[in-house]
């Protein structure tokens, strides 16, 4: 009989993956349910609020270290950020800043369909303050770092606010992209892009689609103590364990250097491809074998390239 | 004087073929026909009121020779009687609509189950009957004999022979009836082998049963049916799951058995090398099975559970894992699968101590139906697996104590000693937007008035189930003495829908008292263990890896 | 169910409770997800057991109130307010969720 070592990162609550990935018991909640700071606008549309709006905040320790955390809960309005639930996002960010206590880092653990279209403009004002919010926390050179493993993935504006983090953890299982899969089918038809065929998708948005780009910088096994250990990793310093490790300084010259990645990117695959196009890429990203990568496990595929892209 | 004529079948096929052979010409290479030709082949062939058996089966669809029957001249062919099993595809109601095809006998109609009602009120079809897979096989040697059969093959040889493969299904049924009473035989297939560079892997339909064989232009079509993602089992059917096992095959010692699809059974399965291995129960129950590859028996196998699956057909993916364990399925000296619906109905209708299997509605007698309004869907093979099998005489523990449990006491011919096959209903007690599953009245019968059926479509009679499972408990009827007693029994394991909510009280107490009413609780079931961290596999990766890498899920089931 | 207002339905039901469950850190079980729901236990004050839920699925008053019943029924916990935000669970997973509440609670 099997006997089950590990504990999957993706079926697991929000609130199980946060208890579980910081030190034991370390987890301080700020607005906890209890407090009820729920959703304005979703009562007169007739669905439910959750106490958290589908969120929790607070400060824990990670390996002794003070971080400032945030799970999204994928379940609830599929990880949609709506105007509560971005603004303790939002307070969670400026805290690190202006807070009495300056944190080691700032985790969140996301997954989300982007913006909660139920709060429509008030979801995409949250969403945009998010990204503003991270952006400053990353100007006081203090960390952040996005995880991604829920089944739902990290999409629409979330997916963005991923990519404005220091650093992205993913698991094969999960997925980051800004459309839906079904968004692309319904905008550029089931022969462009079939969101039923679900290996396409997750070659084209999974975990190791994008830490084969460099669009994450970790690649885990869906195992909760996986993306633990990726954690600590992320926000210790090289040697030194006193000195958090600081965020990377976003510079005009740096941006630049992302443009030109992109483009060339862009460019990298010719019109017309013979085969899968994923695949195909992930040759010209040097995988040797690109054709298998898809039945790879994460430990196999991380021998191939140990130190992500090159492009 | 003239003397009476014993032959006209012979002479009937005769013609036939030779006005095929006239009207193809060129484009028949002794029993090979052009593929864009298979029109004429079938103009030529055919004639109006023809019995035509056309391969619905419930998997693989002789798809390309349903979209050419589609394509014939209705003035020239028209009246048939379609005899199947499945109407699966939308030609095969176009058949009907088009005038091509009248009458209709056949057995599930799932996917077309909604167009099929609408048809029938619109006087488009006459349907003449609606029939289990094993009656209406059965009915191919009697008075449903097809005068042509259209089968599909996935392989065939210059000569005609046939390689259906791991999707045998149907076909030997069809074919012996058909090729066995001067009928015709047409095989679509997806391959050509020449004999001698290339050879079929070997033959499951001889070619002296068959006339014509025709390339299709893409493979047939095949549905994956029976594969179930275990990330979708619940908290709740993890629970039922436990009481099945520990309530019933345990208790009764279930070592052969059938399940039907769903993602409770799919949990059962699950379970075995974990909450029934901490039970003790290896190689105590679950060891034979009429089944079809259940991806979720993948863990149970290799924990060495089971010692033998027969199956109705096959399951896409799963190809290289059966050739990996012969041992356990019915394989060819090829190494593919060979399924064969008619035994297997036969082998879970004789041979297996237990069905198990789910359905949309029970009423207060145990009459059990999946049939809703404004649809004719059938029954497909679950009634020969979900009933008594009276013919049955040899014995098993299993068999005996369930006849013991439901005959003793019993006066008379009702008392006469003998066994009983346990016919389990598995439900949760509310489905999908909160329809209760239990109901004084089933949809059934207001369906028997909206199609003029003689009888309403009843999938398992009350007087063949003998355990009711439900989140709330299990109901065993077998030890119920009268319909009172059945009744609140049946009510008593409800929940909170209105028939539960209408219970006596005092009597499910006392049925409790007797036995006849197991909440989770009384064995030794906490509902709270009841969690999705017990079950084998808790998503389609991890078959995959319990397979050894052997198991490929079709697209739709990936995400990785 | 045309005479329900559109929107949430609201339930309350209180029943005098006999086991105190004293002061406690509020307790969360479950996620507001489709078929499912989330349950709060918090103190309250007096003897009472309060539940009160908001619902999606509208029109199964009787069948709340049955299913609380029977929850207080197994429990008979006094002092305590139970509350829930479901998305149209079945009653076999509420009346789960509420015992998986309860079996938090440290007494």
């Amino acid at each position: 009989m099997n006997r089950r070592t590990t504990i999957s990162f993706a079926e697991c609550t929000a609130r199980e993956r946060l208890a579980l990935l910081v030190d034991a018991n370390s987890f301080h909640e700020w607005l906890p349910p209890a407090q009820r700071v729920t959703s304005t606008h979703l009562a007169q549309l007739g669905v439910p609020s959750a106490f958290d709006d589908g969120v929790a905040i607070g400060h824990a320790q990670l390996a002794g270290r003070t971080v400032f955390i945030a799970a999204q809960e994928g379940e609830f309005m599929g990880g949609g950020v709506g105007e509560v639930h971005g603004a303790k996002l939002v307070g969670m960010l400026r805290r690190a800043i202006t807070g009495t206590e300056r944190p080691h880092a700032v985790l969140i653990l996301a997954e989300s369909g982007g913006v909660r279209l139920h709060e429509a403009n008030a979801g995409l004002i949250a969403v945009s303050e998010v990204m503003r919010a991270l952006l400053d926390v990353r100007s006081a050179g203090i960390r952040v770092v996005v995880l991604i493993g829920g089944s739902n993935g990290c999409f629409g504006g979330m997916g963005i606010v991923a990519r404005c983090a220091d650093w992205v953890v993913m698991s094969d299982t999960g997925r980051l992209a800004m459309s839906g899969p079904e968004v692309i089918e319904a905008s550029h038809g089931v022969q462009e892009y079939d969101s039923r065929d679900r290996a396409l998708v997750w070659r084209t948005s999974g975990g190791k689609h994008r830490w084969i780009c460099g669009d994450c910088d970790v690649l885990v096994e869906d195992d909760v103590m996986a993306f633990r250990e990726a954690a600590i990793a992320a926000i210790s310093p090289d040697g030194d364990s006193s000195q958090p490790r600081p965020a990377t300084l976003i510079t005009l010259e740096s941006l630049e250097q992302e443009h030109a990645l992109l483009t060339a990117r862009l460019a990298l695959l010719p019109d017309h491809v013979v085969g899968d196009e994923a695949v195909a890429l992930w040759k010209l990203y040097g995988l040797g074998n690109a054709g298998d990568v898809a039945e790879m496990n994460v430990e196999s595929l991380l021998t191939q390239r140990p130190t992500g892209s090159q492009i | 004087m003239q003397a009476t004529v014993w032959n006209t079948k012979v002479v009937n096929r005769a013609q036939r073929l030779a006005r095929a052979a006239e009207a193809l010409g060129k484009n028949l290479t002794s029993k090979r026909v052009a593929t864009d030709a298979v029109v004429t082949l079938l103009e030529s062939v055919l004639a109006p009121k023809d019995r035509v058996c056309l391969e619905g089966n419930n998997q693989k669809q002789a798809d390309f020779l349903a979209q050419s029957l589609m394509k014939v001249d209705p003035q020239r062919i028209n009246g048939l009687h379609m005899v199947q099993s499945v109407l699966a595809l939308p030609e095969h109601l176009d058949l009907f609509e088009a005038g091509i095809a009248s009458r209709l006998d056949f057995s599930f109609s799932g996917p077309q189950g909604v167009r099929l009602a609408k048809l029938v009120s619109a006087g488009q079809i006459e349907i003449g009957a609606i029939h289990t897979y094993l009656e209406l096989f059965a009915r191919y040697f009697v008075d449903l004999t097809p005068k042509v059969a259209l089968i599909a093959a996935h392989a065939a040889d210059a000569a005609g022979n046939l390689y259906t493969g791991p999707n045998t299904e149907d076909t030997p049924a069809i074919v012996e009836a058909t090729a066995f009473s001067g009928g015709i035989v047409i095989a679509q297939v997806n391959e050509w082998v020449d004999g001698t560079t290339t050879k079929l892997p070997r033959v499951d339909i001889p070619a002296d049963w068959v006339d014509f064989v025709v390339l299709a232009p893409r493979p047939n079509f095949i549905e994956p049916l029976f594969t179930r993602d275990p990330a979708q089992i619940s908290e709740i059917q993890v629970l039922m799951a436990m009481m099945a096992i520990k309530g019933i095959y345990s208790e009764y010692g279930v070592q052969r058995l059938n399940h039907g699809i769903g993602f409770d059974t799919a949990a059962i399965e699950l379970l075995l090398p974990t909450y029934a291995e901490s039970l003790g129960l290896k190689g105590k129950i679950c060891s034979h099975w009429a089944l079809n590859p259940h991806p979720a028996l993948i863990p149970a196998i290799e924990a060495g559970w089971v010692q033998s699956v027969h199956s109705f057909g096959s399951e896409l993916g799963m190809e290289e894992y059966i050739r990996a364990r012969p041992d356990v399925f019915f394989t060819g000296a090829d190494g593919s699968l060979r399924s064969n619906r008619a035994f297997c109905q036969a082998a879970g209708h004789y041979a297996c101590d237990l069905f198990i299997g789910s359905t949309l509605q029970i009423d207060l007698d145990g009459n059990s139906s999946t049939a809703t309004l404004g649809r004719i869907s059938g029954f497909g093979g679950a009634p020969n697996m979900g009933a008594d099998a009276r013919g049955r005489r040899h014995v098993s523990p299993t068999w005996l104590k369930a006849g013991q449990q439901a005959r003793a006491g019993r006066p008379g011919a009702a008392g006469t000693p003998r066994g009983q096959k346990l016919v389990v209903q598995m439900v949760e007690t509310f489905r999908e937007h909160m329809q209760p599953a239990f109901v004084e009245r089933l949809d059934a019968w207001t369906l028997q008035e909206q199609a003029g059926m003689e009888l309403p479509p009843i999938m398992i009679y009350g007087d063949d189930v003998t355990h009711i499972l439900t989140e709330e408990g299990i109901a065993n009827l077998l030890l119920c003495r009268t319909d009172a007693e059945r009744e609140q029994a049946i009510r008593g394991v409800a929940g909170y829908t209105p028939v539960g909510l209408g219970r006596d009280r005092k009597m499910v107490e006392n049925l409790r008292d007797r036995g006849i009413i197991q909440r989770p609780e009384d064995l030794g079931i906490n509902p709270r263990e009841a969690n999705r961290n017990l079950l084998a596999a808790r998503n389609m990766r991890d078959l995959v890896r319990a397979s050894g890498g052997l198991y490929s899920p079709p697209k739709r089931f990936r995400n990785w | 169910m045309t005479d329900i207002p559109v929107g949430l339905e609201t339930l309350r039901f209180v029943f005098a409770g006999h086991r105190p469950t004293g002061v406690f850190a509020p307790v969360l079980v479950g996620v507001v997800g489709s078929g499912n729901l989330e349950v709060l236990l918090e103190p309250r004050e007096g003897s009472g057991c309060e539940l009160h839920i908001e619902t999606s699925a509208r029109g199964f008053g009787s069948i709340w109130e049955a299913v609380a019943r029977d929850f207080h029924e197994r429990h008979q916990l006094a002092g305590i307010r139970v509350s829930v935000n479901d998305m149209g669970a079945t009653p076999a997973v509420v009346s789960l969720r509420l015992d998986q509440a309860v079996t938090e609670l440290v007494l």
